[in-house]
């Protein structure tokens, strides 16, 4: 089974590092899935969005970016985001919270819709 | 006499007092530089693979963009100036400040007008008071900056130079035509060394290809795709680009912070220490003089009365 390497960088740590089999994001143009052996690329994720990381064994791994990028190489696939969260450190009942109390399309309720998608919840 | 012992040893007690509070001080900075070193390594992938990315869209797009063009004649020059909020750190602020001065003076003979955006406390209250005009000011988190600092410190500076100086910043301010930091180097634990870069219009830093940390293998770059158009993500990466440089120029000033206050700290114990040991000495030969002194009167009067007696028999 074919497998990449796939990093996760937020501005303030790296946040996440392994190996994965592919990777699911919404970029700027829609949702694009990135498998190993992809061709180069360098494309903008969409705010309000999350990704996914779908690991070896087939589990997923969610993650809310906050207004990043997505660059593939050779190597590896990595996101970029100013802030991002994995699923499990994802607070939900705070970022539903937040979600229902930021007004429409401001930049803390599309934070709380990435996390909230990440952590699989419905809006 | 006894009063000299008294005045004296109160003397120890204070400067003991002080070399307390010193003590302490060095102690916490020691242990915040560790965190602030971890805090820029924790920083480094992320410039390093922005870096990366630039480098990348650099060889595919036209480069045309307000944030790497030279302006004709540059009028307004912005210069950001990182300083702490509090003192006792040696000669840390007076260094950048100096390293400010000098980049004004030269940026002035070459007929630019450099306007000042401070971060710190201690910078501000230089300028207020000498009663300079400040273009705007952030206080509260030289020790320990997050992004978000940056980012609002980013905003507003990045905002003001696209306006360019006869446009208006989003702070109602006429706008800038360069952008500089002056920020303080992490070099060692013993020295650090105020520094001005200039951050806009932007030289991309090329990464080192040969160091450990640095990513991506040397030789002719992939042909990449972009989502969307490169000019367009060029328009997105490269104002994120001058945050994350901003980000790391605080940083690094906050490590040097913390090594410079350890410095001061330590010598001011060491000072103090010295003050306590030369005090004590005195205390204790004033009082052993006072002893004798009592002493030999005692002796003295025990003598005179004694003779006194055998001449009345």
């Amino acid at each position: 089974m074919a497998e990449m390497r796939v990093e996760l960088v937020a501005i303030e740590r790296e946040i996440w590092s392994g190996v994965a089999k592919s990777v699911i994001a919404r970029t700027v143009e829609g949702d694009i899935g990135v498998l190993p052996g992809h061709a180069p690329l360098l494309a903008q994720l969409k705010e309000g969005f999350s990704a996914r990381i779908i690991l070896q064994d087939g589990s997923e791994l969610g993650v809310a970016v906050h207004g990043g990028f997505l660059s593939v190489t050779k190597e590896k696939v990595s996101i970029l985001a100013e802030d991002a969260q994995l699923a499990d450190e994802i607070d939900v009942n705070q970022a539903r919270a937040a979600f229902n109390a930021a007004e429409e399309d401001s930049d803390e309720s599309l934070r709380a819709r990435a996390q909230l998608l990440a952590a699989g919840q419905s809006l | 006499m006894s009063a000299q012992v008294r005045i004296l040893q109160q003397r120890v007690r204070s400067v003991k007092m002080i070399q307390k509070s010193t003590k302490a001080m060095e102690m916490i900075a020691t242990s915040r530089i560790a965190k602030a070193q971890a805090k820029v390594r924790a920083a480094r992938p992320y410039s390093i693979q922005m870096t990366d990315a630039l480098t990348a869209l650099a060889s595919s797009s036209s480069l045309d963009h307000p944030l790497l063009n030279e302006r004709p004649n540059p009028g307004r020059v912005g210069i950001l100036l990182i300083t702490s909020d509090r003192g006792l750190c040696g000669g840390y602020n007076a260094n950048v400040i100096k390293a400010t001065e000098e980049l004004s003076a030269l940026l002035r003979s070459q007929g630019k007008t450099p306007v000042l955006y401070i971060i710190g406390r201690k910078g501000m209250s230089y300028y207020t008071f000498r009663q300079r005009a400040v273009e705007a000011n952030w206080t509260g988190f030289s020790e320990k900056p997050t992004f978000a600092d940056a980012e609002n410190a980013a905003e507003l500076v990045v905002g003001a130079f696209m306006a360019g100086s006869e446009g208006v910043g989003p702070d109602g301010q006429p706008g800038i035509d360069e952008l500089h930091v002056v920020s303080t180097r992490f070099q060692s634990m013993i020295s650090q060394t105020a520094q001005a870069s200039r951050v806009a219009p932007l030289e991309v830093e090329y990464v080192d290809s040969d160091s450990p940390t640095a990513s991506g293998s040397s030789g002719p770059l992939p042909a990449y795709e972009y989502e969307p158009s490169p000019d367009v993500l060029l328009d997105a990466l490269l104002p994120k680009y001058v945050n994350t440089r901003i980000f790391a120029a605080l940083l690094d000033s906050a490590a040097s912070e913390s090594a410079a206050r350890r410095q001061a700290c330590k010598s001011a114990t060491d000072n103090a220490n010295e003050i306590i040991k030369k005090l004590s000495r005195q205390a204790n030969q004033a009082r052993q003089a006072l002893i004798t002194q009592e002493l030999s009167e005692i002796v003295g009067g025990a003598g005179a009365l004694a003779a006194a007696g055998s001449e009345e028999e």
